[in-house]
């Protein structure tokens, strides 16, 4: 295989990983006002994802800077294109990453309940704006012969734009509700294994819209049998939670959301970013790739150090892997309790 | 104000803002471990409680050291766009090797040292906090490097076909001259940034006096502060000499805006402290200066030659006037703004130094138990960070605005390297919004941090710091969000 294709299967997996495991974290971050009836459940929510949301946020670290190294042509187009629903991003993140520490620092109310604002609004905008991201990247962007995007934010917001937008953000949400139905105890766990199933229903329903849609667009055979099968797994792990299997139904939402994103890498190839306005223009792995020594030298870095970190974050998430109920959020936060003022 | 103006502002005011939080973070990280291995070889409880409590103190402070670094990640392309084109077959590695290498082991770890009191045994608990700095220092290492190589570039080709910088030796570049001393600078000035700020913590809670009992406590940690910023502020000093002669090699003209000198000194140039009069230094009322101490920041001999900016003026004019990656020149003008580079540059050592000094005062004065508590000690304790954190600050604005009108030095200005499809409309509305939210965040920070030094380190909890990863089921979290 060459290795501009190694780097585009590379940044296809770090996509995956980012939206395999952030998904849930987002999913749970929108979760809070629907799942939790008080302070405590909001609580456990947080909790079954506050060792690790950051280690899953770094996976779209890395797949920024793998781009920016692997095709830079791709990443400055990108990012200077979408810039304004990128910045929205970037704010979403921003007080989203502070509202989880920030949160247990004092014990009122009001504090708390800006900062469970701060969690969900910026666990719903990414969740949206990925889709819509994703699903203009796949279908291609209106871009001139110097590879700049020549189009506007409205360009952005088409129908097929933020149909993939409502997919991401209902995909997420079945996730996140899978995951906490996996990982805490309780009321919370049942309510969440039967969220998990009614969001589940209009996740699937959107998705098989889109993706019959983006195969239409923009698919191949390939393609076609990655979105059938992410829609029947997802069916299966529907299913699954139906029947009380909660470690099947998440496992079902972690492959729906890796194979529909595998696949619409698979109906991307070998463009990057299919320019709208002239294929010609359109950046490819080819055109948009860096030299094989900068590649040559990330895949040893890339080969050498990726299995390491996918062993030590399974470890990290094997530490944490007990159920959370009520009992087990300590009364007040302990921080509050054991200083002396 | 075009879109180069506007991206310089974002640019500078988010990335000396990350870098705020940054030492202290490279720095707590050290300490932090220290205290908890101090703890578990001690069992001195002491330790255990100021291990709690600056652990605490690091977490709000690496939060926002987190969320701005992610903006850091992604305005290169937003805002540099053709700067991302020219140099990101260069630049991109080291920017996705730091992700790779440094994010991932720092999330992770981090992630067990917080939530992991009771599910890991002790001497793994501390390990992990040696982890996190551990990838600190390789996230400083491979961003410095980057940052480097834009000093001074090296390793690399420009290929006039595709009009762009590209790799040749991945090597020349992670061990570039100016990285190999810009690295120690950065790590101990980030040392000396947290060992004030231990003195100033300690120190004003010590004062403060309201438990007699944890005084000896708060002293420890005192000194234990006041030594480690006094041995960085040496290292810091000595390493930023060995700069100094580096960046008079590979950018003269840096040096000479430092020094607001526009005539060749042939020997013994002298340094000003600070001087009066116009201020980009065209005409002096008073100036206090030391003799031939310029010579010897620059060459490391006290008749060296220090060129001065009339003269540099043309030799660059003649240099790369006429083709240095032809598409990417504009003729512009070779130098920095003076005023700027001449009061950075003083204020980063003044400010830096204040801090190795103060520290020694410290220590002096906390001989044999010794506890002083004057009005003098309060304001040093107030003001020791508070240096430390402009000293940082200062270094870079001596360091990316005296490298000015270069982005990379010797292949592309600033002016060009700015997104040319993205609208001043577009650049308003991110420099604004960007900077309200870390103008809010920053009054909440400082609200949190005062408050929970306010609280004091914590008793220590019957299971808490070496449960041995071994717990009941049914025990509450010994940390929760
Ligand atoms: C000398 C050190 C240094 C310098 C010059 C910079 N940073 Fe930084 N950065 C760190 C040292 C650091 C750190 C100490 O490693 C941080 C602080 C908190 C953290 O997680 O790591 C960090 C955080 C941090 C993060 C978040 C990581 C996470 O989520 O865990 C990103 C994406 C960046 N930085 C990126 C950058 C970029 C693109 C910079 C250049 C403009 C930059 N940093 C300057
Ligand atoms: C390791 C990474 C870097 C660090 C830590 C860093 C740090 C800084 C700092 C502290 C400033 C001073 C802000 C001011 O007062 O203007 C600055 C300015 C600036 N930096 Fe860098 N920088 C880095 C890399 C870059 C890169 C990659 C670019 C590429 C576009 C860049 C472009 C600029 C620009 C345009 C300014 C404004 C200069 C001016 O206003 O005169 N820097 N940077
Ligand atoms: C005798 C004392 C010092 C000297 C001679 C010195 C010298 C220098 C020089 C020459 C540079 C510019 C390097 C370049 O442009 O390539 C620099 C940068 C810098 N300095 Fe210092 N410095 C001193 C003290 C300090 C102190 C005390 C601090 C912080 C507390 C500090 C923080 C920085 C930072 C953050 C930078 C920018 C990053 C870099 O390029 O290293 N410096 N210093």
């Amino acid at each position: 295989m060459e290795l501009t294709t190694v780097w585009f299967v590379l940044i296809a997996v770090l996509w995956v990983g980012y939206f395999v495991l952030e998904g849930f974290d987002f999913g749970v971050g929108m979760l809070l006002p629907v799942l939790a009836r008080n302070d405590t459940e909001r609580r456990v929510l947080i909790n079954t994802i506050g060792p690790v949301w950051d280690g899953n946020e770094v996976w779209l670290l890395v797949a920024g800077g793998a781009t920016f190294a692997a095709f830079p042509e791709w990443y400055a187009t990108l990012f200077s294109g979408f810039y304004l629903p990128l910045l929205l991003i970037l704010l979403a993140l921003i007080v989203r990453g502070v509202a989880f520490e920030y949160r247990h620092q004092r014990p009122q109310a009001t504090w708390k309940g800006w900062w469970d604002r701060a969690i969900i609004v910026g666990s719903v905008v990414p969740a949206v704006l990925w889709g819509v991201a994703f699903a203009n990247i796949t279908r291609g962007v209106p871009l001139d012969a110097d590879f700049e995007f020549t189009g506007s934010l409205l360009t952005l917001l088409n129908p097929f734009g933020l149909l993939g937008g409502v997919v991401t953000a209902l995909l997420f949400l079945t996730h996140g509700a899978m995951f906490v139905a996996l990982k805490t105890d309780g009321e919370i766990r049942h309510r969440a294994r039967a969220l998990a199933v009614r969001t589940g229903a209009c996740a699937a329903v959107a998705s098989v819209v889109f993706l019959v849609w983006a195969q239409v667009e923009t698919g191949g055979p390939a393609s076609a049998a990655l979105f059938a099968g992410a829609a029947v797994v997802l069916l299966l792990g529907i299913a699954a939670a139906a029947r009380g299997r909660e470690g099947w139904a998440f496992t079902g939402t972690f492959v729906t959301i890796a194979l529909a994103v595998t696949g619409l890498f698979v109906a991307l190839f070998p463009d990057v970013l299919p320019s709208s306005t002239d294929p010609a223009w359109s950046l490819t792995t080819t055109n948009a790739a860096a030299t094989p020594y900068t590649l040559e030298i990330m895949t040893w870095v890339a080969a050498c150090f990726t299995p390491i970190v996918i062993g030590y974050q399974a470890w990290s998430y094997w530490v944490f892997r007990k159920r959370i109920s009520v009992d087990h959020i300590p009364a007040v936060p302990l921080v509050a309790v054991d200083g002396h003022a | 104000m075009d879109v180069v103006d506007i991206a310089r502002w974002q640019f500078g005011i988010v990335t000396v803002y990350h870098f705020l939080f940054v030492p202290l973070t490279i720095g707590l990280t050290a300490l932090v471990a220290v205290l908890e291995t101090s703890w578990l070889r001690t069992r001195n409880e002491q330790y255990l409680r100021l291990t709690k409590f600056f652990g605490k103190l690091l977490l709000i402070n690496f939060a926002i050291g987190v969320v701005t670094g992610i903006v850091q990640e992604f305005q290169f392309g937003m805002n540099w766009s053709d700067y991302s084109r020219f140099v990101g077959d260069v630049f991109g590695a080291p920017l996705a090797i730091e992700g790779l290498l440094a994010f991932f082991l720092e999330s992770t770890f981090l992630g067990l040292w917080i939530f992991g009191w009771d599910r890991l045994p002790g001497p793994l608990h501390a390990a992990c906090m040696w982890i996190v700095h551990l990838g600190t220092l390789a996230s400083s290492w491979f961003i410095l490097a980057a940052n480097s190589w834009m000093q001074h570039p090296v390793g690399y080709r420009y290929d006039p076909e595709t009009g762009r910088a590209e790799l040749t030796d991945f090597a020349a570049v992670m061990f570039n001259k100016v990285q190999l001393v810009t690295f120690p600078h950065v790590v101990f000035a980030a040392y000396l940034t947290a060992g004030v700020f231990l003195v100033a913590v300690a120190g004003w809670l010590h004062v403060r006096n309201s438990h007699p009992d944890d005084r000896p406590m708060y002293l420890k940690a005192v000194r234990l502060g006041a030594v480690v910023a006094l041995v960085s502020g040496l290292a810091v000093a000595v390493s930023g000499d060995v700069q100094g002669k580096v960046m008079t090699e590979v950018q003269p003209m840096k040096m000479a805006a430092a020094e607001g000198l526009y005539q060749t000194t042939e020997s013994c140039a002298p340094f000003s402290v600070f001087t009066l009069g116009s201020l980009d230094g065209t005409q002096e009322r008073y100036a206090l200066t030391v003799p031939c101490l310029l010579s010897f920041l620059g060459t490391g001999s006290f008749d060296g030659q220090i060129q001065g900016i009339d003269d540099l003026r043309e030799t660059y004019e003649e240099e790369y006037g006429q083709d240095p990656g032809a598409t990417y020149y504009t003729a512009a003008d070779y130098v920095p703004v003076i005023p700027v580079t001449y009061w950075s540059f003083r204020f980063m050592i003044g400010l830096g130094m204040f801090g190795a000094g103060g520290a020694a005062l410290v220590l002096w004065s906390t001989r044999r138990g010794r506890a002083p508590t004057g009005r003098w000690f309060r304001v040093l304790l107030v003001a020791l960070p508070l240096g430390a954190l402009g000293g940082n600050s200062f270094g870079w604005i001596f360091t990316e605005m005296g490298r000015q009108p270069w982005v990379v030095f010797g292949l592309m200005t600033t002016d060009r390297a700015v997104s040319p499809g993205v609208s001043a409309t577009e650049a308003v509305i991110s420099l604004a919004s960007l900077t309200a939210v870390y103008a809010v965040l920053a009054v909440v920070e400082v609200r949190l941090l005062l408050s929970a030094i306010q609280g004091g380190a914590p008793e220590p909890l019957a299971d808490h710091g070496d449960a041995g990863g071994e717990y009941p089921d049914d025990a509450p979290l010994s940390f929760a969000y």
